[in-house]
């Protein structure tokens, strides 16, 4: 195994005392003592234990549902089933914060009405005094299905005669408007499986591909994947006399959790707190609410607590994969390396409901290259299977598998280093992206030129068999409104509360970017996660945004008490505050050396000099940086048995700027490890039924430690000018490019092109085969 | 003024061109403009009923998704975007 080197800055020039460190988290003695609470720890008196009956059929109209038998049992306390959960219109509407949802189809993923989608669908709930009672009330609950034909993959639902998932579903045509919709009763259009259908187009194709020298065409396939968190999605709903409810529950945003949950039970959302508790993992499925509407709904009934938690099946089988998808492409080049043109279209399966990430794929699958001609298409297909959620750059890792792998192939065909061909097309600033707007500042060529001179890259190969691939892989990143609040303590420490579920260590990465402009150590700084009625609101922790919009926040925050604590000090010295400056945690007259007060000296004196200070930060910042990585995998692979083995792997990123390097390389390095086993291993094995067959972590195999060698780690810094730090998102990108990237090692190891996910043994040995005719 | 791209399947219902010059000095103002236009464009971009861009929708400024929507000023030689809002994992 090659040495590890932790990391290689390599733009920086700017120096801080805070950012760009590496302190101990701040949970971390917590979460590795036993002591962090997740969401199933949580205990109430007189709480009642809930369970969700659900669908044995992946597709089926439900006729009757008789709850009597199960209600009547001693020790169960209520019974919920569609008919309890609010079911608004089926128009898709936006939350007031911006988020859009469809409600009608929010609601009856939670909760089955006339048909269910998927098999462990949920139809009815039942809380009882203990969980082995609320199960065997399960079985008395009598379901009457008639069982319909399940429509499990991409193509077959688009097909003319394809039976119908919702027969009133309205087909979108707008990349502009997400699908989401059912038909107006009055209009007498029939159903479809196509929720939407969109492109974008730039230029001009044909003139595109007769300048070319050289064109490739490819098509892959990819299968459904998990996000596979260790944490299962649990949630507490307690009632109060008032009428007011308070959840607990992990998630990536509880104020979607709050708000989600008082559409669906029917009250204001002031009435609802929503409190966050530690969180087990999510990468954009905890994004969704399952459990909270339903607890709260049962706890209504039993006028008790009610705890609901899923089992690792209900996880698999009910809450979001990402989409199987069908991706095709056409480049054309010059024989210098030089793209013409490009075409992609997308075909991504959205599972029980519309909504598949295809436009965000759409978004990310050329954005990282200047071609002047491109076309790009997508379809929302629903099918009979869960649900899909966000994974991690949602829809950027399978489009980035059929194009990488297609830049491969150009690169071999024009006989050009495929590092080479893709800094021969790199978007630069200022560059149009397909979809039309143009791009920002970013890091592209310096990630390309790190990932060039990099050792691994420049290394020879040792060994038969054995195959190095390189790819990248573009995220666009996002942000969000966000808030923070500082307390100033009389000790000189800071009591940071923030509105974001802290997943990847974004504690440390929040609290840093407050001590630097405060200039104290980060370890007087205690942040804290605030509930809904205790902070400003926060969007979700998602599209990499964390570290970004509620670094913004608490540096806002921080520069709030900063002002503050010069007008105290300026008091203080009976001077104007002009003539007082605030710099490395000290406050000092700029005149008069005499005049200087620590920040803890200060902090010790706010109460008598004006009470107490209160930093405030409530910010809704654009300009989330875009970034793309770029990875290289050396790979060895047994042509007897099919195995793929993982030797040496580098991924190489833009980071803008690393407030917590090691965060980021975590973050990088379980970002890959992620896209290694959604290349190698996983996917969702359905029977003809429509049933999964492995749900469960004994045969749904993630790689674990044993399983891959140190993932190296190279950050690159090209700082995002709209952050006061340069901060770009960091934890999306890493998963895009692992399946190109194992992909073209395979080839370069056997001369085999992999194009259907998992490149497991099964798969790989057919490849095999079918190459050596036999 | 500022530069409209209109997405490709607006550009098929309404009969838009590809780009248009809209009078406008914010984005609420560039869309009532692009609607006596184009008739029925406006359907597309804005929902009545929120008083905000279509559920979905980003608007794009100058490169940068717009976090403030139909409030967002748009300078004289701005160029803007309609794009499905991104969200991420």
């Amino acid at each position: 195994m090659p040495d590890y080197t932790p990391n290689m800055v390599l733009t920086s020039d700017k120096q801080y005392k805070v950012v760009g460190t590496r302190p101990v988290r701040h949970d971390g003695a917590d979460k590795v003592t036993g002591l962090a609470r997740y969401s199933a720890d949580l205990n109430l008196p007189g709480m009642l234990y809930g369970k969700v009956l659900r669908s044995p059929h992946a597709h089926a109209r439900i006729k009757s549902i008789d709850t009597s038998k199960a209600e009547a049992m001693p020790g169960v306390r209520a019974v919920v089933t569609g008919a309890d959960i609010v079911e608004p219109t089926g128009r898709a509407s936006d939350l007031a914060e911006g988020a859009m949802i469809n409600f009608k189809f929010l609601s009856n993923n939670i909760m089955a009405q006339d048909k269910a989608l998927y098999k462990g669908h949920a139809i009815a709930a039942v809380a009882a005094v203990n969980a082995h009672l609320a199960e065997e009330a399960l079985s008395r609950i009598e379901v009457e299905y008639e069982v319909l034909p399940p429509v499990m993959h991409a193509r077959e639902a688009m097909a003319d005669d394809a039976t119908l998932v919702h027969e009133r579903l309205a087909a979108g045509h707008s990349a502009a408007t997400r699908a989401g919709g059912v038909l107006d009763d009055d209009d007498a259009s029939t159903g479809t499986n196509i929720a939407n259908h969109f492109e974008f187009r730039m230029g001009d194709m044909d003139t595109g591909f007769a300048d070319a020298d050289v064109v490739v065409e490819r098509s892959v396939s990819t299968s459904a994947v998990h996000q596979g968190y260790i944490e299962p999605h649990a949630g507490t709903a307690m009632w109060h006399d008032d009428g007011n409810l308070t959840i607990w529950s992990s998630s990536q945003g509880h104020f979607t959790v709050r708000d989600h949950t008082a559409r669906l039970v029917g009250i204001p959302v002031s009435k609802v707190k929503a409190i966050p508790m530690e969180i087990g993992g999510g990468f954009g499925a905890k994004l969704a609410v399952y459990m909270e509407p339903v607890a709260a709904l049962l706890a209504r009934k039993a006028h008790a607590p009610v705890k609901l938690a899923m089992n690792r099946t209900e996880v698999f089988e009910a809450t979001g994969p990402t989409s199987g998808t069908e991706i095709s492409c056409k480049i054309g080049a010059t024989s210098d390396g030089k793209i013409t043109a490009a075409e992609v279209h997308l075909i991504f399966e959205a599972g029980a409901f519309p909504g598949s990430p295809v436009p965000g794929a759409a978004n990310c699958v050329l954005a990282a290259y200047d071609i002047p001609n491109t076309w790009i298409e997508g379809y929302d297909i629903v099918v009979n299977r869960p649900k899909t959620a966000a994974y991690r750059a949602p829809g950027s890792p399978a489009a980035a598998y059929c194009v990488e792998v297609a830049l491969d192939e150009l690169a071999e065909k024009l006989g050009i280093d495929p590092i080479d061909l893709r800094l021969i097309n790199s978007a630069k600033e200022g560059t149009r992206r397909p979809t039309g707007p143009l791009t920002p500042k970013v890091g592209y060529v310096e990630t390309l030129e790190a990932t060039k001179a990099h050792p691994h890259y420049t290394a020879g190969k040792d060994g038969k068999r054995r195959g190095r691939g390189v790819a990248s892989g573009f995220w666009g990143n996002n942000t969000g409104p966000s808030a923070a609040v500082a307390l100033v303590n009389p000790d000189g420490t800071v009591t940071l509360t923030e509105g974001s579920p802290d997943i990847g260590g974004t504690r440390a990465s929040v609290s840093q970017q407050l001590a630097e402009v405060l200039g104290i150590p980060v370890e007087d700084v205690n942040p804290q996660i605030g509930d809904t009625d205790s902070i400003g609101f926060t969007s979700n922790t998602g599209g990499s945004s964390v570290t970004f919009k509620t670094g913004f926040a608490a540096y806002t925050a921080a520069q709030d008490i900063r002002q503050q604590m010069i007008a105290r000090a300026a008091r203080i010295w009976e001077v104007e505050p002009e003539e007082v400056e605030f710099e490395d945690g000290v406050l000092k007259h700029r005149a008069d050396d005499q005049l200087q007060m620590t920040f803890q000296q200060l902090a010790a004196r706010q109460v008598p000099t004006g009470g107490p200070i209160v930093g405030r930060g409530g910010v809704n910042p654009g300009g989330a940086g875009p970034c793309i990585g770029v990875h290289i995998v050396d790979v060895e692979v047994d042509e007897d048995t099919g195995k793929v083995e993982i030797v040496r792997y580098t991924a190489v990123q833009d980071a803008g700027k690393a407030i917590h390097p090691s965060y980021v390389e975590g973050q990088i390095q379980g970002g890959a490890v992620q896209g290694i086993g959604w290349a190698l291993n996983e996917e969702y094995y359905t029977n003809d039924q429509g049933h999964m067959v492995n749900s469960s972590f004994l045969d749904y195999r993630m790689p674990t430690s044993l399983d891959l060698p140190m993932i190296d780690t190279c950050i690159v810094e090209v700082d995002n000018p709209n952050h006061p730090y340069g901060v770009r998102g960091v934890g999306e990108v890493p998963i895009v490019p692992p399946m190109a990237a194992i992909a073209n090692a395979i080839y370069d190891a056997i001369g085999v092109r992999l194009t259907v996910l998992p490149m497991n043994p099964g798969n790989v040995l057919e490849a095999l085969w079918e190459k050596n005719g036999s | 003024m500022p530069d409209v791209w209109i997405p490709a399947q607006m550009q098929r219902i309404t009969g838009a061109p590809d780009r248009v010059q809209v009078e406008g000095a914010t984005v609420r103002q560039v869309i009532n403009n692009l609607e006596r236009m184009h008739p029925g464009i406006k359907e597309l971009l804005y929902d009545e009923e929120l008083d905000d861009l279509t559920p979905g929708l980003a608007v794009i400024v100058d490169g940068d998704v717009s976090q403030l929507g139909l409030m967002e000023r748009v300078s004289e030689d701005a160029e803007m975007h309609f794009l499905p809002a991104i969200g991420g994992g």
